[in-house]
């Protein structure tokens, strides 16, 4: 019988063959911890331990309110930084023009590689199942108890099997493909499984596709979420893996799967996630015109350059009817958005561009609602208050809804602009 | 574990009731869990109250996939500093059912509880008699019954230090 990729990461890692249902304690790969190391820094003294297991496993990477916007930030900054010195750890991406979003930089600087297991002290940690990883998000009880011991226990997940075939239509993209699936399975369709993209729709789609494809796992309840390890992985990690342990493994044919969903890209149409839950599925046609106050094209999810140029192909030469705030990933996209002329474009359009980070997806800072406002935002989330405030909307659509909703002041169509 | 009946009042919720909900991320900065307390469900539309009215040993039930989204660790200690001894959900989102077994903090699995909250079988304000140990749940109130799965195996050892941490220490200082 033959095996998923949960059951092969998680085997090979445990260094025995393992099932569904197993319980198994392994050796995390990358630890990735963003503004929130600091907090697990000092329950990590709390044991007692006093040097981390591993200095150069673990990744700090600063994107949640940065530059610092509260004193309260700016001590959390100074606490991160006083352990990295302390504990000797190498991988640090401070408030600087290397740094960028956490999951972004995971996997633009080679850390994100196949078969690893990858832990994150937060829940879009999934997103690294784009190269191939197990990764998952973790709390900070836990995070710190695996900079202390080395060690994490996982029971070996279930795994749902989502197999896409057929070609986008134009004005449809991921971010589309992903909000159908979760308003089909619900918030907690996969609950504690590992979801598996499959099929050649999902070959022929970029790195950036599949990474706003496994982000959003977390928001359907997966433990991860995973696309095949195929020759795109492995180009794009050519030179810049940071360690060689990787292996590019891959479910057999015959796994046994717990469930299986089929999908046709071609069945596909623009949509969005209505306010207040990220399955409240919409098709654009069902809330086309509803007014927005802002527009916001940045977060994990969908703020690559791929999605940049998506967006600036609908904004350019015209002018968008609301505030709309455009936050690369990181400075690499950054700088390639402006080498490309793109930040021309959002500048041209009245855009304001900020410095890349999370910004406001959580509500931290430039971008917060106020009451009786709406946005329309490319990223995850869409929870009541998650922007900053109670009586605010979310809708969560693609690059290119964003980008067209943003040049009418409403909820539009993008085919209707391209 | 606590083996013996609680008893508080019940709080109820719906499905989904998502970690912004529960403990909103404008007060993420915080690092003491006992001022986090005072948070708990502020965003949630008609209980913005709850964490000035809840009192010590009443419950917390919801329906499906309480804790979804973030990771954070609030929303598990949050309730425990409230004094809440147990949340009592159809089922839960991974990260906050490992959260709450990492803290200590018990958590039931109760089987039909969405369905049951829809169906008014169990309502705001009933008196509940809980044993965390064996999962029996009553509502005095209406005389319904329920049965929650405690925590497995695996996790017992952790629970009964009081958390992961915790139990690091206590195996740290057996070597």
């Amino acid at each position: 019988m033959g095996m998923t990729f949960a059951e092969k990461a998680l085997g090979k890692a445990a260094g025995y063959p393992v099932k569904a249902g197993e319980v198994v304690t392994v050796e995390p790969h990358f630890c990735m911890s963003h503004d929130n190391a600091a907090p697990i820094a000092k329950t990590f003294k709390k044991i007692g331990v006093p040097k981390v297991w591993k200095p150069d496993h673990l990744v700090f990477i600063l994107d949640h309110a940065i530059p610092a916007p509260t004193d309260e930030h700016a001590v959390n900054h100074k606490e991160i930084r006083e352990f990295v010195e302390e504990q000797g750890i190498p991988h640090f991406y401070d408030v600087t023009s290397k740094g960028g979003v956490c999951h972004q930089k995971m996997c633009e600087e080679g850390f994100a590689l196949p078969g690893l297991i990858m832990i994150g002290s937060d829940s879009h940690t999934c997103t690294y199942g784009a190269y191939g990883a197990f990764s998952t998000g973790i709390g900070r009880s836990e995070m710190a108890a695996a900079w202390a011991t080395g060690k994490i226990w996982f029971r070996v997940p279930e795994s749902l099997k989502i197999t896409v075939t057929g070609k986008f239509n134009k004005g449809v993209s991921a971010k589309d493909l992903i909000l159908k699936i979760i308003g089909d399975i619900k918030a907690d369709g996969a609950d504690y499984m590992s979801v598996e993209f499959h099929g050649p729709a999902i070959e022929a789609m970029s790195i950036a596709e599949r990474m706003t494809l496994c982000n959003m796992g977390i928001e359907m309840g997966a433990k991860n979420a995973v696309c095949p390890p195929d020759q795109k992985v492995l180009d794009a990690i050519k030179g810049i893996e940071k360690t060689n342990e990787w292996e590019a493994l891959w479910a057999d044919e015959d796994a046994v799967y717990a469930s299986e969903l089929s999908y046709d890209l071609g069945e596909l149409v623009p949509c969005v996630a209505k306010p207040h839950t990220v399955d409240n599925y919409a098709p654009i046609d069902e809330v086309k015109g509803t007014k927005i106050h802002q527009a916001f094209l940045g977060s994990c999810t969908n703020a690559r350059i791929e999605d940049l140029r998506l967006a600036a192909g609908i904004l350019k030469g015209k002018e968008v009817a609301v505030r709309t705030i455009v936050i690369p990933a990181s400075w690499r996209v950054y700088r390639q958005a402006l080498n490309e002329g793109l930040l021309d474009v959002f500048m041209d359009a009245g855009c304001v561009i900020t410095n890349p980070g999370c910004g406001p997806c959580m509500g931290n800072h430039e971008g917060i609602l106020a009451p009786g406002e709406t946005c329309i935002s490319t990223a995850n989330r869409n929870f009541k208050g998650r922007m900053g405030n109670k009586e605010s909307f979310i809708y969560l659509a693609s690059p290119m809804t964003v980008a067209a909703s943003a040049l009418k002041g409403e909820i539009a169509d993008p085919r209707e602009v391209l | 574990m606590e083996q013996s009946v609680l008893r508080g009042k019940a709080w109820v919720f719906t499905d989904d009731v998502d970690t912004d909900l529960i403990y909103h991320n404008k007060y993420l900065a915080e690092t003491d869990p006992k001022k986090m307390a005072q948070f708990s469900f502020e965003y949630y539309p008609g209980k913005e109250n709850f964490a000035k009215e809840a009192k010590p040993g009443d419950f917390v039930v919801a329906g499906r996939n309480f804790g979804a989204g973030s990771s954070r660790e609030h929303a598990v200690y949050c309730l425990k500093e409230l004094g809440i001894p147990v949340v009592l959900a159809e089922n839960f989102s991974r990260i906050y059912y490992r959260n709450a077994i990492n803290n200590g903090y018990p958590v039931l699995f109760v089987a039909g509880l969405s369905q049951a909250i829809k169906d008014g079988k169990i309502k705001d304000g009933d008196e509940l008699e809980v044993n965390i140990g064996t999962g029996e749940i009553k509502d005095v109130t209406n005389g319904n019954a329920f049965h929650g799965d405690a925590v497995t195996d695996l996790e017992k050892d952790i629970m009964a230090s009081g958390g992961l941490i915790e139990y690091l220490k206590a195996t740290a200082t057996k070597k």
